[in-house]
């Protein structure tokens, strides 16, 4: 009896033994769905079968907050994934907590792989680096708002489809015309504070908050109670109220109504390029994100979204070096070129830039292009991102206050002054929390 | 009930011999509620006092900080008032609705169980559900209902017009719990002796009468129940419907105190603010439990 209880434990833990033995196994949560979740599972695929010692498992945990609190839950309790990704608004959180990440920088060094973070696209990889130049996660995937449009529904309105509105102006016209064709949707964006607020700050080469955007330091308080920002939302607000910009919801409500054709013009992420492109049934066109023409160093860059992977703290060596292997994985020229061309993110390296320029695939696919030429520039001290904690919080406190002034209930100056008391608060009690 | 009425005029306590016999059978029930229950809701007055980042790598007491900072908050004050709103309509509307229905399936004969079946089903769907279904019919411009609305000449715009807003998740939550409500009600009318209907029938009163000098008053102790229930639910279970349909918005004008407890603590990470709330939204329903018990209950007939 005694025997035959020990022997079968031998045997289970022989079974489950066995293939840690053999290949050292690291999990990877993330929050790509549909046909980037495919993207995610063949990267995993082509990885483990480039190499026998190390298995990528990636899992998909929901958006990208459910994965996070996810991971924060598994973290409390010792279960931590080796490697989560994280959107870009949850940067701060993640850089502020020190115990529970593992620098990206400090991963590969201790690996002993080959890393030279200015392979890396700045304007990307800037925003995942702390301010001592050591690069804390692994740009993943990187979006940036552009200017999406229905070239059919520009045709049907008189409109040159092959020359989208570059200014707010011409927007604000186009989408005129576009109303008296019949169009009941002229002009409508996701991600209000993204890219209204945030990549309109740094297109303007303006501030969105002090110290540099949150990049130097955690006294940061939000800036965008200035004429140039009122001047914006005045604009949208008497855009909304001719009819001409209709509001869909918040987050990325608005990117679904613009791929069924309800809403000629949407700014949004350079990402919902495969969506459009798989599901629109229209001409489908893209321009650089709108400015005001008279503002002196706009155009300047716009500032990235998506997400960046981390890894986090208390594994084995082992384990870190096969997360190190697979960024450098990702980090390939060829992988990275054609990571971007199957997605519309931004790439990661200037070298898979450049083999994507050459094998000709911006001018077979017009457009792709936009988002990198709104990246790929000399970024500044006002550009470079933002940065800020709590921004999840904040950046509901812009859609709540806003809703206010599409519906007509509250002035532009009024909204952007209760913004940045509220977001203030935000920020002040994040400095307070992370002091030390 | 019918425990009651068989031991009327005798004792009402049921007596053990042992002691330990007792305590052993509640043990199941108790063990429940300790897990559940009190263990979960002494986590929350623990976190409540404390500050600490999202990976909890960082935990500081801040004794009652938490607190002062949601009562310096006017958009938490004004939760309060939407909340109150928000719980008034659903207990209001859903235990109105549940009895009409019942009333109408207690004298249904024929193909009566086709009908119960249905009314029941709403019951099986889970909140989030519920808000997506509510939202998709509603959405504008291709929702079925807003596209009829429309025809109708009224434009139906949830994402910025807040009684629009308030409508569709107050909608939603009373479609998901009339259908615990109807059953509640139907059993209810169903023990009701059908002896004093009759007899009321004979005294020539009419069905309008009949309803609300004798099934209303019968029914107490089954509508007290479902206000209690009802009140629980519109505080506690609602948020999954808040965050599918309107997120709060706009602006907070449907930010529930429940939904704020979701927010602070699942998305923006929160958890000493989140943990707070959900100790003042306890000691809420504690409260409102105690005055229903203590003064409704007074008006209800055993």
């Amino acid at each position: 009896m005694k025997l035959s209880v020990k022997l079968s434990v031998a045997a289970l833990s022989a079974l489950l033994l066995a293939p840690v033995q053999a290949q050292t196994e690291i999990q990877w949560w993330h929050s790509m769905g549909g046909a980037l979740g495919e993207w995610v599972n063949d990267l995993a695929k082509d990885f483990n079968a480039s190499q026998k010692d190390y298995k990528i498992v990636p899992t998909f945990k929901g958006s990208y907050d459910e994965s996070m609190t996810a991971a924060i839950a598994a973290f409390r309790a010792g279960n931590a994934p080796h490697i989560l990704q994280v959107f870009e608004v949850g940067t701060a959180t993640m850089m502020a907590s020190k115990g529970a990440i593992v620098p990206v920088a400090e991963v590969m060094k201790k690996a002993g792989v080959t890393f030279d973070a200015n392979a890396y696209v700045p304007a990307v990889a800037g925003y995942y680096t702390a301010p001592n130049g050591q690069m804390l996660s692994f740009p993943f995937n990187s979006s940036t708002p552009v200017f999406h449009y229905n070239k059919d529904a520009f045709k049907a309105a008189g409109l040159d489809a092959e020359k989208p509105p570059t200014t707010w102006p011409e927007v604000a016209l186009a989408a005129a015309k576009l109303k008296a064709s019949g169009h009941k949707c002229p002009f409508t964006t996701s991600w209000v504070s993204w890219t209204q607020l945030e990549s309109f700050s740094a297109w303007h080469n303006v501030l969105f908050a002090t110290k540099n955007n949150g990049f130097g330091g955690l006294d940061t308080r939000l800036a965008i109670d200035t004429p140039l920002h009122l001047r914006h939302i005045e604009n949208l607000a008497n855009m909304a109220k001719q009819g001409l910009f209709v509001y869909k919801g918040r987050g990325n409500a608005a990117d679904a109504t613009f791929v069924s054709g309800e809403c000629a013009m949407a700014t949004g992420s350079s990402a919902l390029y495969g969506n459009v492109t798989r599901n629109g049934k229209f001409g489908y066109g893209i321009g650089t994100l709108p400015y005001y023409p008279d503002v002196a160093g706009a155009p300047q860059n716009t500032v990235i979204g998506g997400a960046s992977l981390w890894v986090m703290s208390g594994k084995k060596a082992e384990e870190y070096k096969g997360a190190a292997l697979f960024f450098a994985h990702l980090s390939k020229p060829e992988v990275a070129a054609a990571s971007h061309q199957r997605t519309g993110y931004l790439p990661v390296t200037k070298a898979s830039f450049e083999v994507t320029d050459k094998s000709g695939f911006y001018k077979k696919n017009p457009g792709t292009d936009v988002s990198v030429t709104q990246m790929i520039r000399k970024t500044t001290d006002k550009s470079r991102g933002v940065r800020l904690g709590n921004f999840v919080q904040i950046r509901t406190i812009i859609d709540e206050e806003f809703e206010g002034v599409w519906s007509g209930k509250k002035s532009a100056k009024e909204a952007l002054q209760t913004i940045t008391k509220r977001g203030n608060e935000q920020l002040e009690r994040f400095q307070k929390a992370n002091k030390g | 009930m019918i425990l009651v009425k068989h031991n009327r005029g005798m004792e009402k306590r049921v007596r053990f011999k042992s002691w330990w016999l007792p305590w052993l059978l509640v043990a199941p029930q108790m063990a429940i509620v300790l897990v559940f229950f009190f263990w979960p809701a002494a986590q929350a007055l623990y976190q409540s006092v404390l500050q600490q980042d999202a990976f909890g790598t960082s935990v500081e007491f801040v004794g009652l900080e938490n607190f002062e900072r949601l009562f310096h908050d006017d958009s938490y004050l004004a939760s309060f008032k939407t909340t109150a709103l928000f719980s008034a309509l659903v207990a209001v509307s859903g235990l109105s609705i549940a009895l009409l229905l019942a009333v109408m399936a207690n004298r249904v004969i024929r193909g009566a169980t086709v009908y119960k079946t249905l009314l029941i089903w709403p019951y099986a769907v889970a909140p989030v559900v519920a808000g997506v279904l509510w939202l998709l019919m509603f959405a504008s411009p291709y929702g079925v209902v807003a596209y009829a609305l429309k025809a109708m000449g009224i434009q139906w715009d949830h994402l910025l017009n807040p009684d629009h807003a308030m409508a569709l998740i107050v909608m939603a939550a009373v479609w998901k719990q009339i259908s615990y409500n109807f059953l509640f009600f139907l059993a209810g009318l169903q023990s009701i002796p059908q002896s004093l209907i009759e007899a009321s029938t004979i005294d020539g009163a009419s069905p309008w009468h009949r309803f609300w000098t004798i099934v209303f008053p019968l029914l107490s102790p089954t509508t007290f129940f479902l206000l209690v229930i009802n009140v629980v639910y519109a505080f506690f279970d609602t948020f999954a419907i808040v965050d599918a349909a309107t997120h709060g918005g706009p602006g907070k004008d449907t930010a529930i105190l429940v939904y704020k407890v979701y927010y602070d603590g699942f998305k923006a990470l929160d958890m000493g603010g989140s943990a707070a709330q959900s100790v003042i939204l306890m000691l809420i329903v504690i409260a409102l439990t105690v005055i229903q018990f203590r003064f409704v209950e007074k008006k209800v007939q055993y």
